[in-house]
């Protein structure tokens, strides 16, 4: 051993594969837009194309981002896409009931809405002791329940909503949708934060360990409760955002998101075990997602086999971590040998 | 000596003209019923490295984990530079100077070594960014400083122990821990690697730190330490400065105490060799050979992590062995299956009876029916009347006090748990049962019906192997000890001439154990 400690080798190859995993989706994603342009160039080289690329997956993005923090703590969140569903009627019912409301207002108040059902979720989590998974698929059917309560046959649509507020969902700045700026300032927010703040980091130490995060004195229990706000937060947000796209709400909005976003965390490589993966990940993992569902029918490949897709594409993501994980511990042990 | 300390006197001198930098006093911690700490007592100084040792279960664990905060004291005083404290988390702990090194350290495996190190209190700069290279620089610091070189930005998950431990210290004097206390440190080390630790240890005194160290190892106690303390029972018994002692003086003063006659041993006629392990090797231990015959119980002795269970386990084919082999009447049992361990007509009863021995979901009958469903199986099929009939037998031989063979089994005392584990094995009609720690958390009462039940499947002619930590049941109930230590056999010692001290000096010191 000596005196001086510079990079090994080894981390130095061990932050090389951090980068290609995020590398290897954003890959994955080109091939899928590069297929989908060569059997009809439409998908990318119109104005529509291009739009839709950037527009279909912002939403998902944004629950996404909460679903990669709350499974960064070793947690899950199966609850985003009932809160999604009644952020987006509240939004609609807001508009209708209180003529004239700023949008502002209603961006607000849906924010702080989604944030307090997620406080119901980490609370009953961090306090109750029971796993996340049981918690949130309760809160799941829960939320969906008052939804359908409150909603009944009831919908609303386009025509109810202001037309400033709708041309947020398809507007554009610059060629990039609005929808699309919002989701990559929130991820540059939350990505910044998880790399760089200790709040993020304890996300962190609390999934690669829960007991040792104990042990160090962290406060777990706040912690937990603030990744299920943001999640709840981050969905009541793309609640607002989707009444802002499709204008038509009813009893149903966003039900089996709470699967895409877990799909598309997995995908960008968070680690369902906890403690590994970003944001950024889980952001490129929720492009990928919809794109692809997108491009198959592009492709040619019939309805029937494109749900199957998206599921080999789950199971290849954690089939490659999986390998990459072995062969991280393998190399380290290696490493761990030389120094005797 | 007898078993009833002495306060007054038992109680380190009085305080000099300084306070202690850490000083415990008639400290008491129970859990229930059970008397965990009954009146611990510790003094450590600046610039000092204090040897804490024990049996196992002489309340050296429980008064750690009150100084680290992880218990709260029930009585007695404990004082920090002479101010009475009392921590209630082990955050508190931390924050007054004290850091705990574990056995095992407990570190972020996805985490660099830098992350590890600083988590939840990293330097940060503006926007509460952290700031990386600060912290990156002082962890090279530190490592300067302590003289190793592991790489900063490695994440901690394959370290090994020793490095993880080098980690914890870094962490403890990067918060200028000035009470470090390390548990049996050196258990998972190699000599090298031990040497790194002292160094570092030694350092860590002369910069007017105080060191705990708890460890079974008195060659280690005697290199390191300059002062030693005993604890027997739950209480303290002395304090020492290390040149005034020998190994056998602390010896003495760890196991001194009356053997008792709780243990109602019956005298059994021992008849031919049942049980033969020849030469068993593998990684945790060496050369392992014993003989258990009909009629007779074997203890084996040491202290807790000299592989006594993973000798157990290999015989029963539970673990792999690389070498050796084991006879039963003879005939070799294959190793790695537990199935044809147990069609040989061997049992064994685990240390850890709720994880390891019970389903703690089911009924009482089905539990001590596990073992034999194929025998009382027709067709394939068992019915709960079955299960009832077999299980009624053992339950009442074993006086398993339950209302119901329903009663669902994760719901009995200790002791009652224990019984119906036994019984499950008994159901089998084993030749040669193994007995892991059989009265560990099991109250008095039910301890000597255990031992009554061991005694008499002796007196039928069973061969019984009971691995036990505690001294007065090895040596009330064993016609023969074994002990082990380190993962070899160290002693063997006959009934006759079994004392406390011979077996503890077997237990913990490598050479001359024989009488």
């Amino acid at each position: 051993m000596t005196a001086t400690i510079e990079k090994t080798a080894v981390t130095k190859r061990l932050h090389a594969i951090g980068a290609v995993r995020e590398f290897g989706i954003l890959l994955a994603l080109a091939l899928v837009v590069l297929a989908a342009t060569v059997a009809n160039p439409n998908f990318l080289f119109s104005a529509d194309g291009w739009r839709d690329l950037l527009l279909t997956p912002s939403i998902l993005v944004l629950v996404a981002i909460g679903q990669a923090i709350v499974i960064i703590t070793r947690n899950v969140d199966l609850s985003v896409g009932s809160i999604l569903g009644l952020s987006a009627y509240l939004t609609g019912r807001l508009f209708i009931d209180l003529q004239g409301i700023p949008i502002v207002a209603v961006f607000v108040i849906a924010v702080v809405f989604g944030g307090l059902l997620g406080l119901v979720n980490g609370a009953l989590v961090a306090f109750a002791k029971v796993p996340a998974m049981v918690i949130t698929l309760g809160t799941l059917y829960a939320y969906r329940g008052i939804n359908v309560l409150w909603t009944g046959s009831d919908r609303i649509n386009a025509s109810d909503l202001p037309k400033d507020f709708l041309a947020l969902g398809t507007g554009q700045i610059l060629w990039i949708p609005i929808l699309t700026i919002i989701a990559v300032v929130v991820l540059a927010v939350t990505g910044w934060i998880m790399k760089n703040t200790r709040g993020g980091r304890e996300f962190y130490a609390i999934g690669s360990d829960p007991a040792a995060a104990e042990l160090y004195g962290l406060r777990v229990t706040r912690r937990l409760l603030i990744a299920f706000v943001v999640s709840g937060a981050l969905a009541g947000l793309a609640g607002v955002l989707y009444a802002a796209r499709y204008g038509t709400i009813n009893s149903q909005a966003g039900s089996g998101w709470e699967l895409d976003a877990v799909g598309a965390a997995v995908i960008g490589g968070v680690a369902i075990t906890g403690g590994v993966g970003s944001v950024w990940g889980a952001a490129i993992g929720a492009w990928l997602l919809l794109t692809i569902n997108r491009a198959l029918p592009i492709l040619g490949i019939p309805d029937f086999w494109q749900r199957a897709v998206v599921g080999a594409l789950i199971i290849g993501a954690i089939v490659l971590d999986r390998v990459l994980a072995v062969r991280q511990r393998r190399k380290l042990l290696e490493a761990r040998e030389d120094d005797r | 000596m007898s078993d009833t300390p002495r306060m007054t006197a038992d109680t380190p001198p009085a305080p000099a003209a300084t306070p202690p930098m850490l000083e415990l006093e008639n400290v008491a911690k129970s859990f229930g019923a059970v008397v965990a700490l009954r009146s611990g007592s510790l003094r450590l100084e600046r610039g000092s490295i204090h040897a804490l040792i024990g049996e196992n279960g002489a309340g050296k664990s429980t008064l750690v984990k009150i100084v680290a905060g992880l218990y709260r004291r029930d009585a007695g005083d404990f004082r920090l530079n002479g101010e009475s404290v009392d921590f209630g988390s082990t955050a508190q702990s931390k924050a007054a100077g004290i850091a705990v090194i574990y056995q095992e350290p407990t570190l972020f495996p996805d985490l660099t070594v830098t992350e590890n190190v600083f988590m939840g209190r990293q330097p940060v700069g503006r926007f509460g960014r952290i700031d990386r290279k600060a912290m990156r620089a002082e962890v090279e610091q530190l490592f300067a400083r302590l003289g190793v070189g592991i790489d900063p930005d490695r994440p901690a998950e394959g370290l090994s122990i020793a490095d993880q431990q080098v980690i914890e210290i870094a962490k403890a004097v990067s918060l200028d821990a000035r009470v470090l206390i390390m548990d049996e440190p050196t258990a998972a080390l190699s000599g090298v690697e031990v040497d790194r630790l002292f160094q570092i240890a030694r350092s860590l005194r002369d910069e007017g730190r105080a060191l705990l160290f708890i460890s079974h190892r008195f060659d280690e106690v005697f290199a390191l330490c300059d002062t030693v303390t005993v604890m027997r029972d739950g209480a303290y018994i002395a304090t020492t400065p290390i040149g005034e002692t020998t190994v056998d003086g602390l010896v003495r003063q760890m196991v001194g105490r009356d053997v008792t006659d709780l243990f109602p041993k019956l005298p059994a006629e021992i008849r031919e060799p049942l049980l033969e392990v020849e030469g068993l090797s593998s990684p945790l231990f060496h050369d392992i050979s014993f003989t258990v015959r009909a009629g007779e119980i074997v203890g084996l002795a040491g202290l807790v992590g000299a592989g006594r269970s993973e000798v157990a386990r290999a015989v029963f084919g539970v673990d792999a062995y690389d070498e050796g082999t084991v006879r039963l009447g003879g005939r070799a049992i294959p190793k790695n299956r537990p199935d044809a361990a147990m069609r040989a007509g061997l049992a064994l009863v685990p240390e850890d009876r709720r994880k390891q021995g019970l389903v703690l979901e089911s009924s009482v009958a089905r539990n001590v029916t596990l073992a034999i469903r194929e025998t009382i199986a027709k067709a394939g099929l068992i019915t709960s009347g079955m299960e009832n009939r077999a299980a009624k037998e053992w339950a009442s031989r074993l006086e398993v006090k339950t209302n119901a063979l329903s009663t669902v089994a994760g719901t009995l005392s200790g002791g009652n748990q224990q019984k119906v584990v036994l019984g499950k094995w008994l159901a089998t009609e084993p030749r040669v049962l193994i007995i892991d720690e059989p009265t560990r958390g099991i109250d008095i009462g039910t301890k000597s019906e255990v031992h009554r039940l061991l005694s008499e499947l002796a007196g039928r002619g069973m061969g019984i192997l009971m691995i036990s930590s505690e001294l007065p049941e090895v040596l009330g109930m064993a016609d023969r000890v074994l002990v082990m230590r380190e993962g070899r056999i160290t002693a063997e010692i006959d009934r006759d001439d079994a004392t406390s001290e011979n077996v503890m000096f077997a237990a913990t010191h490598a050479q001359g154990a024989h009488q």
